[in-house]
Order: C-alpha cells, then structure tokens, then sequence
C-alpha cells in the first residue's frame, strides 16, 4: 500500500496489536472528521488483518486474537460500508467463492464462523449456511452458488459419516469436478479426509485459507 | 471372572465378585501413586455408544432407564474392563432434561433427532456487565438471573427477594415475594423436577452397587470444571470470553479466583458424598490452539491448579481430561504433586506426555476417534500395541482408553479389538 501516513500506519498497528479503543477511536475520526475514503480505511483493515493472519501462523496468536480482530473488523465496516459512494469502483475482485457449512446432525458453528470471517478478510467471498445443513441443501446451494470451493465443518464423531454423504451426493449429482472440498472440526484428521474423499483437511482457520489460496492459485 | 448373567441378583457373586472389585480397583489407584500395577488397566467409558451396541435409538438410551441399565451393564460384562464410567448417569438424563426445562442442551426430541447425540448451545449466558453482580454475589446471580436463564423450572426466581439486607421486620415483610403466582409456580416445578432427578440418580446407584456387586468399579462419581472453563462455556459463551482477555480482564480474573472457590466447595463435598476420590474434569478451553502461553499462565492454568491442589488436600484424585492437543501444556501442568492425579489427554501424543509427566502423574488415553470409527480392528490393535510398548512396557502409568471414551458410531468390533490388544500386549 502506497503513500501511508503516519495515522494510516498507526490504525494498522493499533489494529493488529490488539488495541481496541485506541483503533476504533481512529477509525472512527478518519471516516466521520478527517473524510478519509472509507475505501482506503477498509484497506488498511485488510492490511492489518494480514499481519494478524501472520502473528497467527507463526504461533504467537491464537483464537481469542482472531475473535477480536473480526469483531473490529465488523465495527469499522459497519461505520465504513455506509459512507462508500455507489462510484467507488465496485468493490475488491474476490479470489474464489467458498460455499462453508457444518454437516448434517452437528450443531457446532464456532470453528465454521471463524474460517468464514478468515477467508473474507483475506478476499474470498463466503456463503456461510449454517449448521445441521443436509445433504439435499448443500447439493441446491452448490447449483445455485456455484463455488469453486466447498467447506464442509463437523465437530462431533457423527460427523464423519455426514461428511461422507454429503461429498458421495455431490459426486452423485455431478458436481464434484467443479470444485475442491476442504473439510475441518476438532477431530478431522487424515484418517478422516481419505475416509470422506475430502480433497484436504485443515487444523485451523490459516490452513483453509493456505488451501483456498493455493487451490484459487491453480486455478487461475 | 464368569458373570452372573443380568438380572441375576448381585449378592450371588459374594466374595469372589469383592476380591476381582479389589483388584481391579488397585489397578487404577497402583497407576496413580505411580507404581507398577500388576497389568495395564483398560477402562470402558461409554455413552451414546451403548445406543448402537444395542441397537436402540439414542432417544431411548435417554429416556429408557431399566433399559439403559441393562444394556450398561451387558456391555460391560461383555468388555470385562478395569472400570468404568457412570454410564446411566451420563446417558439416561432424557426425563431429568425435561422436568428441569433444561435450555442448555439440545437432546432427542428437544431440538435433534433421536439418533443424535445432545448438543450444547454455546451463547452468552451472562452479559459482560454482569460480572460485578456474579462477583459480588454469586448465589443471588444464580437465583435471579442465571436459573431461570437456563432452566424454564426456575422461571419465577427472578421474582425472589433479595435475601442479603432483610433484617427484623423487614425481613418479615420480606418474604412477600413467595405468594406471588410466578414464584409459587417455580417453587413448584423445581419440586417435581427433582422428583424426576431423584428418580434419575436412584437409577445411577441401583447402576453402579449392582456392578460394584459383580466386582466392577466406577471409575469416578464426581465430576469438576475448570473456572475457566466454568465461566467460558456456561456464562460468556465462547465469544464473550475470548474477546473479555482483552475487554475485561481484570473482572475475569476476579470471577475465576470466586469460581475456584466456590467449584473446590462443591466438588469436595460431592466426590465425598459419592464415595469415590476420583473426580472427573473434562477440560475445553486448555488446548494449545486455543490461547498463548502467556494467555494460559495468566488465565487458564493458576485458578485450575488452585482447585485441584485444593482436590488433593481433600484426599481425592483429580481426572482432568485434556481435550484436544495440550503438548505445548505439558511442563506447565506438570507442576502438580507427584502421585496424585490421572491425566487423560485427547489427541496430545501420549508417548510424548509419558516423557514429560510419567513421573508425576498416571495417564489414560487415547486411541483416536477417527481410527476407532473408520479403522479395522487390526488397526486398533496396533494402536494398542504402539502405546503399550512405547508408554505402559516403559513404565508409564497407563490407563488404556478411547480418546474421549468410545466414540458414538465406533463398530462394536473396534472395541473388542481394543479390549482383546491390551490383553495381548500389557497383561
């Protein structure tokens, strides 16, 4: 990002270091006081974003960080989003769609919701539909969305098996070529991805976005 | 041992049944002092897995109490482990749930379907703002706004009078409150839900006396919590939490420290009551993914340590069960006194934890799930194999299980399989 300033520099470091009241408290001036392009802001929320992402793969964030940093994500957006003109460009080019939801007979969302708020803050567009989601709605979201991935989240033993199905129905109906399937949830392991025929797993939210990434990489 | 068949009384074993209790039960307490019990102990922890080794749905393993005992106690006949868990009173809670209104959980019939195992709804249950009202008091938190939160029988309790305060007449005049029509019918509930509770837990004892009288132990009766844990899954909710390390740090450490008290309380008058030392703490929030070091040492581990030291003082043998992988944990939750405790990790490498630990606590565990619910029974077998060569032959203080006792939709030929290989390779 060129030509930073000394207040864009301080907004990401703020961000990124976990300093809530002090970034929103900025956030909040640049947009409503100084005029700053909400655009630009929502940049170096990205940006600031980024460096969480790293903090967390090198082992020195962990979930709370990344909890947190969504949730001031969402506050700034939620000031931003408004003032963005209908001219402003149109908005960043995503990487690839991602069609997420926790299998059928699993009521567990928060491993799910935050791989969500990971892949859209690092640019890809998420349809996240839920938890206990059958097989039939995966298979009609997946006509009507048409991702380039599908995640499908399980915590729970039981989820194996809904996992299985759901990947053998979308094969059934003709889809799986279009697509690659990443699965994750506390007990997903190997055993697991060759027992479901998942393309990959993930331990944890940077995994699936190192695997979206490389596969939107591949593919483009 | 040749067991009686189920239904025969209990009394016919005698003392044949009292000396393979004794033994099997110093097994367990030879691998918590840290010596060599005369062979690796295998103990069977089921749950919904009694559902599908009877065939039944999970609904009725929830709701069918002379059944469930059955099936308990036949699985365990058939298994022949060292002990094992309170099965009825973890499976067969379905009418207690009920006549409590229990809004926690999500169970057969009340949210999924019958042949789903309960869920738990993680949402805040106390707001942020609420921690001064929690700390200050923390009865009068659970009367007035917790309860009746949680459990439709106490919506009423919100009407209760405030107790600390009444004095003299107005004490007298204080009590008003209990002739209201909302507070008359909580009062009510609660009375014909611990009707149903009592039911509950009476077919838990008649459970575990008629196996203790065919010479198996439980292997605990009490159960504990983390105050991290207490306060993230049952108040904060697990966002809440996670974003009070930053918000409200200060306020939290202040509950821990009440928690830990008031959960050491509990927990040493229940695990006396039972009988049992062994106190079972299945633990959530410890996992190394889920917090830093630093966020581990200052949150997590001074509060949960404070309660198990206080467990040992006390003469009871805390359990904690590490879920998920703890093996950055490992030398932090070594300092504990040696001989005093059992570690059951879940996917921390138990060959890993005999290094570090082996010294100063027995270990249980930890075939894994995915192994146990999609492998071969050889594979079983040579999973037992690796943890019986490479931990119990090597003098780790062994307890062979499931990593979270036998996974729901494990085949019954797996846990034969891990039964058979303890056997086989640890005596």
């Amino acid at each position: 990002m060129s030509d930073m300033s000394e207040q864009d520099r301080q907004l990401m470091e703020w961000l990124a270091d976990m300093r809530e009241d002090e970034a929103l408290q900025l956030a909040n001036k640049m947009l409503l006081e100084d005029g700053a392009d909400p655009l630009r802001v929502l940049e170096l929320c990205r940006n600031a974003m980024d460096i969480v992402g790293q903090r967390f793969s090198q082992g020195e964030y962990f979930l709370p960080e990344l909890v947190l940093a969504g949730e001031m994500l969402q506050k700034i957006g939620a000031v931003a989003k408004p003032l963005i003109k209908q001219t402003a460009g149109g908005g960043q080019r995503k990487l690839a769609k991602v069609l997420i939801g926790t299998v059928h007979g699993d009521l567990h969302d928060i491993g799910k919701n935050i791989v969500t708020f990971m892949l859209d803050i690092n640019g890809f567009e998420v349809k996240d539909i839920g938890v206990d989601v059958p097989v039939q709605t995966f298979i009609d979201e997946i006509n009507g969305y048409a991702p380039d991935v599908v995640g499908l989240s399980g915590f729970l033993t039981l989820a194996f098996e809904s996992m299985k199905e759901t990947i053998a129905a979308i094969e059934a109906a003709g889809l799986r070529e279009r697509m690659k399937i990443m699965i994750g949830g506390g007990q997903i392991d190997e055993t697991v991805r060759a027992y479901t025929g998942a393309d990959a797993f993930g331990r944890n939210a940077v995994d699936a976005v190192s695997l979206c990434k490389n596969w939107a990489v591949v593919a483009a | 041992m040749s067991a009686p068949a189920p239904g025969t009384p209990a009394a016919a074993t005698g003392a044949a049944a009292k000396a393979a209790y004794d033994r099997r039960w110093q097994r367990i307490l030879d691998c918590v002092a840290l010596k060599t019990p005369e062979r690796m102990p295998v103990v069977m922890y089921a749950t919904f897995w009694l559902a599908k080794y009877a065939g039944i749905t999970y609904r009725q393993l929830m709701y069918e109490y002379e059944m469930t005992r059955e099936i308990a106690e036949r699985a365990v006949l058939e298994f022949d482990p060292e002990a094992y868990n309170p099965m009825v009173l973890q499976s067969a809670s379905g009418r207690a749930l009920e006549a409590i209104g229990f809004k926690q959980l999500q169970w057969p019939g009340h949210g999924v379907r019958d042949d789903q195992p309960f869920q738990y709804l993680d949402r805040e249950y106390m707001k942020p703002e609420e921690y001064d009202d929690f700390i200050f008091d923390p009865t009068g938190f659970y009367l007035h706004n917790y309860l009746p939160r949680v459990a439709s029988a106490f919506e009423g309790f919100e009407e209760l009078p405030h107790f600390p305060g009444l004095h003299y007449f107005r004490l007298v005049a204080g009590i008003r409150p209990f002739a209201r029509p909302r507070v008359r019918a909580a009062l009510a509930n609660v009375m014909r839900a611990a009707e149903e509770v009592d039911r509950f837990v009476a077919q838990h004892t008649a459970f575990t006396e008629r196996m203790t009288g065919l010479g198996y132990p439980c292997t605990n009766i009490a159960t504990s919590i983390a105050p991290y844990d207490f306060i993230a899954d049952y108040f904060r909710g697990a966002r809440g939490m996670m974003t009070d390390l930053f918000r409200h740090k200060d306020k939290l450490l202040e509950a821990l420290d009440k928690a830990a008290v008031f959960i050491l309380r509990q927990t040493v008058a229940s695990a006396k009551a039972s009988g049992n030392p062994i106190v079972f703490i299945p633990t959530h929030w410890a996992p190394d993914a889920f917090m830093s070091e630093a966020q581990f040492r200052k949150f997590w581990w001074p509060s949960f340590r404070r309660v198990m030291i206080g467990l040992i003082e006390a003469d009871l043998v805390p359990m904690p069960l590490w879920e998920s992988d703890c093996t950055k944990r490992l030398e932090i939750i070594r300092d504990v006194p040696p001989g005093k405790c059992i570690y059951w990790f879940e996917r921390t490498d138990m060959v890993r934890a005999f290094e570090v630990l082996g010294d100063v606590t027995a270990l249980r565990g930890n075939l894994s799930p995915s192994m146990m619910t999609t492998g071969k029974p050889h594979e079983v077998d040579a999973a037992v194999r690796h943890l019986a060569e490479n931990v119990f032959a090597k003098g780790g203080k062994l307890i062979l299980d499931c990593a979270f006792g036998i996974p729901d939709e494990t085949p019954v030929a797996n846990v034969r399989a891990m039964f058979d290989a303890a056997r086989k390779y640890a005596g």
